[in-house]
């Protein structure tokens, strides 16, 4: 086998849904360079796309896990527990909303809508995260997906804004946690990307015109540019990093006002 | 057969891994050709990206059958 900055570690790769996902980027990345992968699914209409794409990395390790349920969650580290023995890294690409409220006003989420995207998006981190650690050894590394609409208002983000700023809320909290074990925990916010659940958000093609048109390298980001970075923070290339919320947005973060030389967004 | 049909015809195949003579024009991607509703929504994206063209939510909540997505397109490209 080739060298590679993974050789020898294992990981679980929790939220693939197909080609277009974010985790796929990343897995792609991860798997380039030696890694062995496990990938987790929801229900069978996901299990039938992650199938074919796991087997295109060489991996057959699918494990079912619906991340609502304690029960499942540690189930599916008990699979990993007694196939492997041991866990490396983690990706943890989870995230969900009802889409009626990824529209209009936030201030009409609704009670349960918003606790069941607390639970679905922040708290899953943290509950595998507290798995994995079990499972872990010193150099051990998680991973979650985050987006700038936790820090500034993005038109439409609603509930899923409050939720990812939590999220990165929870990356440093269990940083401090997980590094008396040497165990690093970052989160990388890509820029928008048009993905299967990306789709559920309201005016997502105005937010990829928009971050075009004003990121520094006028361009909208890949899964493959998330993929480059993945690999870095969950290699040892990163052993010195941890509780980062690291931007793969084209630049898009730093900048404070509209670019002069941005053209306005087509009009429909 | 339009050209665009051929292209549509040709992911809706792909995608759904059903044989070309199933996609008629009355063909209902989800009754017919056995799509789940995440296939419908990828179907949208792989036609946005083959076109080059932007598909509004209201307007991919309509286009339920081969024959829609020809039109639409169609329409969108022309």
């Amino acid at each position: 086998m080739a060298q590679g900055l993974m050789n020898g570690k294992r990981g679980l790769i929790m939220g693939l849904a197909n080609n277009r996902s974010i985790a796929w980027g990343i897995a792609k990345a991860l798997g380039s360079q030696g890694a062995e992968l496990a990938f987790s699914y929801q229900g069978e209409a996901l299990k039938r796309r992650v199938e074919p794409l796991a087997a295109e990395l060489g991996s057959n390790f699918l494990v079912e896990c619906d991340v609502a349920d304690d029960a499942a969650v540690d189930k599916t580290f008990a699979e990993i527990e007694s196939r492997w023995g041991k866990l490396d890294f983690l990706v943890h690409a989870i995230g969900f909303s009802n889409k009626e409220e990824l529209e209009g006003r936030y201030i009409d989420t609704s009670a349960e809508n918003f606790a069941l995207t607390m639970n679905i998006s922040v708290y899953s981190f943290t509950a595998v995260a507290k798995r994995a650690e079990k499972l872990m050894s010193p150099g051990g590394s998680l991973l979650t997906l985050t987006y700038y609409g936790s820090d500034k208002y993005v038109p439409n983000y609603n509930v899923m804004g409050v939720a990812k700023a939590a999220l990165e809320a929870s990356v440093r909290y269990l940083a401090v946690d997980m590094g008396k074990n040497g165990i690093r925990v970052n989160a990388i916010s890509a820029g928008a990307i048009k993905t299967l659940a990306a789709s559920g958000i309201s005016g997502l093609r105005d937010m990829l015109h928009w971050q075009e048109a004003n990121a520094p390298l006028r361009r909208n980001v890949s899964i493959d540019d998330v993929g480059g970075s993945a690999l870095y923070l969950l290699s040892d290339l990163a052993s010195g990093v941890t509780g980062e919320i690291h931007y793969v947005d084209a630049g898009y973060n730093i900048v404070g006002m509209k670019l002069l030389d941005a053209e306005a967004a087509p009009q429909e | 057969m339009s050209d665009i049909a051929d292209r549509v015809r040709k992911i809706v195949v792909e995608h759904l891994n059903v044989d070309a003579e199933k996609v008629t024009e009355k063909a209902s991607f989800i009754d017919d050709l056995g799509a789940d509703s995440l296939d419908q929504v990828e179907l949208v994206m792989a036609f946005e990206e083959e076109f080059s063209v932007e598909i509004p939510d209201d307007a991919a909540e309509s286009i339920q059958t081969f024959g829609d997505a020809v039109a639409f397109l169609t329409k969108a490209v022309g």
